[in-house]
């Protein structure tokens, strides 16, 4: 026997009230985990941002588009390494509940310009020369059961051919994986040639461009020039650092942050109340026993910290549990979400998160009965039968 | 006979606003090694207060308290904690157990203060349940002991970590004549055979005999009545 042996049991010394406490500290950490970890897929573009890419867009939003020709206009400005583009085909497969994101993109510098995607050469070799591939990520090739070769038509509810008919079929020759989990791979990418010579009306034009440079300490100086250049034109550009578009994107949603912190306060400062005052009862149940403690000389700061471990220790059985069963939840909820919340794990970073987090939590649930503890007055205690 | 403890002047009083009141005023008196006293009176006459004051569990009002050389009165908390878990073992009317821990965790409870090693500690407790006569009851609760039991349970944690004195409030005051009786034979057995210094407080006069002196504690005084041990 040592002192934790005695914790242990006076933790658990009364089960009902050890379990109903258990499961208040339980629920606040499940939800912890849950939204922070959502929270950090949702924010995950703005760190996933290349320091050197810059998004090139028309000023007037995001669904306007920009001259074919400003590809190459930026092409040479001095201190840009790569441009390409990309454009919204708004696709989908079969009927139109079964949307497929889908972008016209000049294969060559769109994966120059985003190395995260990851393909055999083969593959690879096959998008960049082959006109009518499409190239697939991985969540959505399983999503539909496509593999390489098959031959799938997408239909544009944006785009017509030529020909009056708004199917486009694709050889999928390319699937893509993401070197960072948090990358989607429910996305498809055309040749934007193959797609451009179809089209029966806005030919020539683009959704956006990405910009990278050759050293991010020039891109405001870049993003500058890129929109001096065409400050004159009949579409103006709005350039910025990807990491401020996505920040801006994610802005549009509301903040959600803010208000994933609300919910995530409100749970831990009710959870507080209820095991802080349920801990002052306990304690105070216990007044003669620590009274009789005392008596056999165990000193008052020993039985302080006794108590704080004790607290600490209902806080870590609550929470990890929680945690733990939010990594369960999490574990089944990924494939299912994948296409939105690509990357959907308890990292390594919640997790230390929340370990400080049960840590004071038991320290500021125990300090008041701790010092409780400490005041308490033998005679006083003992005189009371 | 060496003297264990020394009193002197020895006062208590409480003040509650403009109010005092006295309970005993300048007590002078030796505890013998080895001595065996009863103390008795009426209720409200200061015989807890004054077997808190030895063990050092309460302060006096003013007078001294001294047990083998040390001023028990001016020990600061930390260090009366450590002279108490070291000198005196207290045994008290309700038994006072730890209702989750086993009659061996509960005897074992004071050796935590020490720096014995588990197995040494185990050898220690088993030793004090024997002399107690619990030696089979070591796993059960205290819930599960009759009073008597629980009483001896607290008798083996009152000596496990060998104190010379042993305080003991009202030990019989909860139990039936029988079981009273084998807690004061056991309790004489520690005086007699292992030399325990005992100070008991009772209201029974019959308990009273098993000591080697009466004290009559009233207003503030003390009578001494010197008897033969009962046997
Ligand atoms: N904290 C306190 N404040 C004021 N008076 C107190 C306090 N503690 C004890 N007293 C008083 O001191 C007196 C002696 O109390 P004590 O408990 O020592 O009596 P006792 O002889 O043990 O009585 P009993 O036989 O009933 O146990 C009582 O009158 C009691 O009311
Ligand atoms: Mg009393």
């Amino acid at each position: 026997m040592n002192d934790l042996t005695l914790i242990r049991k006076n933790l658990f010394r009364k089960k009902l009230r050890a379990i109903l406490l258990t499961l208040s500290i339980l629920i606040a950490f499940f939800i912890f985990t849950i939204i922070g970890s959502f929270n950090r897929v949702l924010n995950a573009g703005v760190e996933l941002a290349a320091a050197d890419r810059l998004i090139t867009m028309n000023n007037s939003g995001f669904t306007q588009s920009l001259p074919y020709a400003y590809w190459g206009r930026i092409q040479a400005i001095e201190g840009v390494r790569n441009v390409s583009h990309m454009s919204w085909f708004g696709g989908y497969y079969q009927q139109p509940t079964q949307v497929v994101q889908t972008f016209a993109v000049d294969p060559e510098t769109y994966l120059a310009a985003y190395p995260e995607f990851l393909m055999p050469d083969d593959q690879r070799a096959a998008f960049l020369t082959q006109r009518d591939c499409l190239l697939v990520g991985e969540t959505l090739a399983l999503q539909y059961g496509w593999s390489v070769g098959d031959r799938v038509p997408l239909l544009s509810n944006i785009w017509q051919k030529t020909d009056g008919s708004s199917s486009w079929e694709f050889d999928i020759c390319a699937i893509y994986t993401a070197s960072v989990p948090e990358m989607s791979t429910a996305a498809a990418y055309l040749n934007y040639d193959y797609y451009n010579e179809a089209l029966a009306f806005n030919q020539d034009r683009v959704g956006m461009m990405v910009v990278n440079t050759d050293d991010p300490m020039a891109n405001d100086a870049i993003a500058n020039q890129i929109d001096a250049m065409f400050a004159n034109s009949t579409a103006q550009t709005d350039t910025a650092t990807e990491a401020a578009f996505t920040q801006a994107f994610i802005n549009q949603i509301g903040n959600i942050g803010l208000i994933l912190v609300y919910i995530i306060g409100a749970a831990f400062g009710i959870i507080l109340l209820i095991v802080g005052t349920s801990l002052v009862v306990a304690i105070s149940e216990r007044t003669r026993e620590i009274a009789v403690m005392k008596t056999l000389g165990f000193p008052a700061p020993r039985i302080f910290r006794m108590v704080l471990i004790e607290s600490v220790m209902l806080s870590l059985v609550g929470g990890l549990a929680g945690v733990g069963l939010a990594t369960l939840v999490l574990k089944g909820l990924a494939p299912v979400l994948a296409a939105f919340m690509p990357g959907l794990v308890v990292t390594p970073g919640i997790f230390g998160m929340a370990l400080a987090m049960m840590i004071g939590f038991g320290l500021i649930t125990g300090i008041g009965p701790a010092m409780n503890a400490h005041r308490v007055r033998i005679v006083d205690a003992l005189g009371k039968q | 006979m060496t003297s264990l403890y020394t009193l002197t002047d020895l006062s208590k009083g409480y003040t509650r606003g403009k109010e005092s009141i006295t309970i005993f005023e300048e007590l002078t008196m030796t505890i013998p090694e080895g001595d065996f006293m009863a103390i008795m009176g009426p209720s409200g006459s200061g015989k807890t207060t004054l077997l808190n004051l030895l063990g050092g569990i309460d302060r006096p009002t003013s007078g001294s308290v001294e047990c083998q050389g040390v001023r028990v009165d001016k020990l600061s908390e930390g260090k009366l904690a450590k002279w108490r878990s070291q000198n005196v073992g207290f045994i008290f009317q309700f038994y006072n157990l730890m209702p989750t821990l086993t009659a061996a965790q509960n005897v074992e409870l004071p050796l935590l203060l020490t720096g014995l090693s588990g197995k040494q500690r185990k050898e220690r407790v088993a030793t004090a349940l024997d002399i107690v006569g619990l030696a089979d009851r070591k796993g059960h609760r205290p819930r599960q002991l009759s009073g008597g039991q629980q009483q001896r349970v607290a008798i083996a944690r009152a000596i496990v970590a060998d104190p010379k004195v042993l305080l003991c409030d009202e030990p019989t005051g909860d139990l039936d004549r029988k079981s009273a009786d084998e807690i004061l034979e056991t309790l004489q057995l520690l005086n007699t055979d292992l030399g325990k210094t005992i100070v008991m407080v009772t209201h029974d006069p019959s308990a009273a005999k098993y000591a080697r002196r009466e004290l009559h504690l009233d207003k503030g005084r003390f009578v001494e009545q010197v008897q033969e041990p009962a046997q």
